[in-house]
């Protein structure tokens, strides 16, 4: 039987709320679709303009409470090096978009790079350590 | 007045703040991989001393920042060889090797084999991988083909 699912929402974790808002909502240009919660638990969707059903949930960390200390700290430590979270998103205008990240102070981690498996890319981090690769659509 | 908790949480935000660092150190390396690795440069930026900044770096990654250079410039380029359009020579200076031995010497034990049989070699099983419909970034990145090996020299400069 043919199922009727789609990706409907990707989840990411953030450190400092306000900080990964700004970035999705102000250098990326996505807009906002909920932002509920307080202080360091707030659950923010975003998603790009035009395209109600893909979104990005940034959430806390190891919110849940079957974390144990250990591997909360793991989880936090391993995001402010980078190895934690990655995600992987894809525009029409590669350079144009890389140019304004660039230009936004987005840590870029790899500029325009044709790779050997047939796609062109770039990356960066989010805020919270987060690996963004993006691809270009042709 | 002082709680231990908030002793806990103070080395805590110190660690995660530190980690940040050396996350940028990585990506400014891994980003300017053709550069030669300026130890000074990095460690100014990263506010810490040249031989801290190894230290913490290899704690973090479990390699030194040498090691992971050496690793992103010989996955490049494998990856530049395995495209067949381009000579070992212009692969070496593409990624910012000038001595043929040095180059020659990294790949070899990152890889295996030889750059020159290396691109002989590699028409077929990137084909192969193709063919079987594996995201070659996802199996990259799965495999690590030169990627957590620690480069066995001790700490020369890359040539």
């Amino acid at each position: 039987m043919a199922m009727d699912i789609t990706i409907h929402t990707s989840v990411l974790p953030h450190e400092d709320p306000d900080a990964s808002l700004a970035f999705y909502r102000d250098t990326l240009g996505f807009e906002v679709r909920s932002d509920v919660g307080q202080g360091r638990m707030r659950w923010i969707t975003v998603g790009p303009a035009g395209q109600p059903d893909t979104s990005i949930l940034l959430a806390p960390p190891a919110a849940d409470p079957g974390v144990t200390e250990d591997e909360r700290r793991t989880i936090r430590e391993m995001m402010a090096k980078g190895t934690y979270g990655w995600i992987l998103l894809a525009t029409r205008d590669l350079d144009g978009t890389f140019e304004k990240l660039q230009a936004g102070d987005a840590e870029v981690v790899q500029e325009p790079t044709e790779q050997p498996y047939g796609i062109r890319d770039c990356a960066f981090r989010d805020p919270a350590g987060n690996l963004v690769r993006l691809q270009e659509l042709r | 007045m002082c709680h231990p908790a908030w002793g806990r949480a103070r080395a805590e935000a110190m660690l995660l703040a530190d980690l940040a660092r050396l996350r940028r150190v990585r990506d400014r390396i891994t980003r300017e991989y053709a550069r030669p690795l300026d130890v000074e440069a990095l460690a100014r930026d990263a506010g810490m001393p040249p031989g801290q900044l190894g230290r913490r770096f290899r704690l973090a990654y479990g390699a030194s920042p040498y090691a992971w250079l050496t690793a992103r410039r010989i996955e490049r380029a494998a990856a530049l060889l395995r495209r067949g359009d381009l000579g070992v020579a212009e692969v070496r200076s593409l990624v910012g090797y000038r001595s043929p031995g040095v180059f020659g010497t990294r790949f070899t034990e990152l890889v295996g084999t030889p750059p020159g049989a290396y691109r002989r070699g590699a028409a077929a099983p990137a084909a192969a991988a193709a063919a079987a419909g594996v995201p070659p970034h996802v199996a990259e990145r799965a495999a690590g083909p030169a990627g957590c090996r620690e480069a066995p020299a001790a700490e020369p400069q890359p040539a």
